[in-house]
């Protein structure tokens, strides 16, 4: 699959290895820019390129960036959040499996901007046979002086080592992933203060997504102006969206920002298989609310994707069809929050427990009328009440599934689902 | 399913305190290396631990916590957050589905019905033999390769249905 930017040369064999990835035009900004442009020049470079975080949040990276006190002795870190447990979400991974020095040259450039002379690429614990490909192009970047004490001659020390997590979707939350990183239970901590002022080590902290870090290389390399010919004017550059479910070409698909959602899934993704109707998509990772396929014109941006009451969140694309029962969908994904709250609060601990538990009796045909008040005014309670952005994740998702789905819910009250696909299959959950 | 598995007879794991092989020191001391403290060095040497001896008995956490000079209490706190370290022993494959709404759209769920009756075993259990380990987990970032399974740390199993699984199982050394 190519893309104009980050899945240009993805799939050139031996992209792994440092040579290819220099005959692509690799490491020549690091070239350019180490020592020849200061690094404030670099943080208004990105600025102005309108690039924004694709961890999930969307927040402008050059800004977050410029928080990084200046003239501080303490050491400044930079960390890469390699953690993509969102479900829905699998394109950090293709980017460092085919391309790991793009991250790696990343996170020089971005560790010269900030003035940083570490760096660490935190790996969800289900990465092992990912990091041994990354650790693999981070000890060739050493032994080409492009890490190190000296970084390609130009006086500029940059240690980069990975770390890899062990199962645990809120070590994705970048204070949770901090204190993972620092040996404790990945639990997250309470901002301000932010990461960029007191974060790991309580040292200043920029905490970056990989596709976030693989923009800059072309950023730094061809200009603001350059990098601002894709997407929006708010929305600037790429995207990659990972597409799940019946599709018939699932995958990753790097397309500029403001690409229509139908575009995306009817011209690149080929159409639903085997038939199906397309009833809704979750746009932007599991924690977003879902889409009816009436709003399939949507542009994909992260105004465009507001404007509907949704997020553009990481990207990843999960399309549910006719024939898969939305009550048993929102269950699936209940279980996966509450197995996830890391049971620092009450509102999420309990909450996500008690809304697991409403769904599975609804979708059993065992639910009251007053089930889905009940489920309603619980995500009501948690949203925004939780000591995290989990407790949100997990609670805007039932209140679109409501907002769109409602008859859907209506019709479980004391009838047992017939209208699922999965039904048949679904076996993995005692019936 | 007919009867209940046997329960599996596992190694007892070592009684009383172990040492890092000589083999692995040089391992342990890179990990160190990399981090300005010693705690932050928890998470790799319980995973060098845990490839080595396969699962995390008592006496293991207790090396860990001694190598990085912290409370015993401290490091079983966190091998107990995380979901991937093994506190009981686990089979010699341990089979790992992912059953989040992705994969369970294109039939994970199916999946994991078909390979708990192959294998005679449950969620969390081990095949009298010791060969497998199956369990449940969520979402493992394959989603557009859906249903997929992890065996091991191996790079993930994709585009799954019963007789790919099959096949799976039997190229199995
Ligand atoms: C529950 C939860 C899980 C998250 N998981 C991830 C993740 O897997 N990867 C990621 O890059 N950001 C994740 N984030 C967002 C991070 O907290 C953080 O905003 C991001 O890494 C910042 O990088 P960016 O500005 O480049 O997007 C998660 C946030 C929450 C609340
Ligand atoms: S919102 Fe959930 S994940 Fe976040 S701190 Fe509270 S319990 Fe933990």
């Amino acid at each position: 699959m190519t893309g104009p930017l980050l899945f240009k040369d993805i799939d050139t064999p031996g992209l792994a290895g440092l040579d290819t990835y220099r005959r692509v035009g690799g490491y020549a900004t690091v070239l350019a820019v180490l020592g020849r442009q200061t690094p404030d020049q670099c943080i208004e470079i990105v600025k102005a390129s309108g690039l924004r975080g694709r961890g999930g949040a969307g927040f402008p990276t050059g800004l977050k960036w410029s928080f990084v006190p200046k003239g501080t002795e303490r050491p400044k870190y930079l960390v890469c959040n390699a953690d993509e447990s969102e479900p829905g979400t699998f394109k950090d991974r293709e980017l460092i499996e085919k391309n790991p020095h793009s991250l790696i040259e990343g996170m020089i450039l971005a560790g010269w901007a900030i003035q940083s002379n570490a760096g660490y690429v935190y790996l969800r614990g289900e990465f092992g046979w990912l990091q041994k490909i990354l650790d693999q192009a981070i000890a060739e970047a050493y032994a080409a002086g492009l890490l190190g004490r000296d970084v390609a001659g130009t006086g500029f020390r940059f240690d980069l080592h990975t770390h890899l997590g062990a199962g645990a979707y809120i070590c994705g939350e970048e204070t949770a992933l901090l204190s993972s990183l620092e040996g404790y239970r990945g639990q997250p901590r309470l901002k301000p203060p932010f990461p960029a002022v007191e974060g790991l080590y309580r040292c200043p902290t920029i905490v970056n997504n990989v596709e976030t870090l693989v923009n800059i290389p072309h950023i730094l390399g061809q200009g603001a102006a350059w990098y601002r010919q894709w997407g929006t004017e708010k929305s600037a550059g790429t995207k990659v969206f990972s597409v799940s479910g019946p599709v018939k070409r699932p995958g990753n698909y790097e397309l500029p920002l403001g690409v229509p959602l139908r575009v995306l899934l009817e011209e690149h993704c080929g159409g639903m298989r085997d038939g199906l109707k397309l009833k809704a998509v979750i746009p932007g990772g599991s924690s977003v609310p879902p889409l009816p396929a009436s709003l399939l014109d949507t542009p994909l941006d992260f105004e465009s994707m507001n404007a509907v009451g949704t997020f553009l969140g990481s990207g990843g694309v999960i399309v549910i069809d006719e024939q898969t029962c939305m009550v048993d969908s929102l269950w699936n994904l209940m279980r996966f929050y509450a197995h996830e709250s890391c049971g620092k609060c009450t509102p999420c601990r309990e909450g996500t427990y008690w809304m697991t538990g409403i769904l599975e009796r609804l979708e059993r045909g065992q639910g009251r009328a007053s089930d889905i008040d009940l489920l309603a005014d619980l995500a009501d309670n948690i949203l925004g009440r939780s000591f995290c952005p989990l407790g949100d994740a997990a609670a805007m998702p039932v209140q679109g599934f409501l907002k769109h789905f409602r008859a859907e819910f209506e019709h479980h009250v004391g009838q047992r689902c017939l209208a699922n696909r999965r039904r048949d299959s679904r076996m993995g959950v005692p019936a | 399913m007919s009867g209940a598995p046997a329960p599996h007879t596992a190694p007892a794991g070592p009684v009383g305190p172990v040492a890092w092989p000589s083999a692995l020191q040089p391992k342990v001391a890179e990990a160190l290396s990399h981090y300005p403290n010693r705690r932050s060095a928890v998470l790799p040497l319980l995973w060098i631990a845990q490839r080595e001896w396969g699962w995390l008995p008592p006496e293991v956490l207790r090396l860990v916590a001694r190598t990085v000079e912290l409370p015993d209490a401290e490091v079983f706190g966190v091998a107990t957050f995380y979901t991937m370290f093994n506190l009981k022993p686990v089979g010699k494959y341990h089979l790992q589905v992912c059953m989040t709404l992705s994969c369970s759209l294109m039939g994970a769920d199916r999946l994991f019905q078909h390979l708990s009756g192959r294998l005679g075993i449950g969620h969390g259990e081990t095949t009298p033999d010791g060969r497998f380990t199956l369990r449940r987990v969520e979402c493992l970032a394959a989603c557009g390769g859906g249903p997929c399974l992890q065996v091991n740390e191996e790079k993930f199993h994709e585009n799954l249905d019963e007789a790919a699984v099959d096949r799976l199982l039997e190229r199995l050394p």
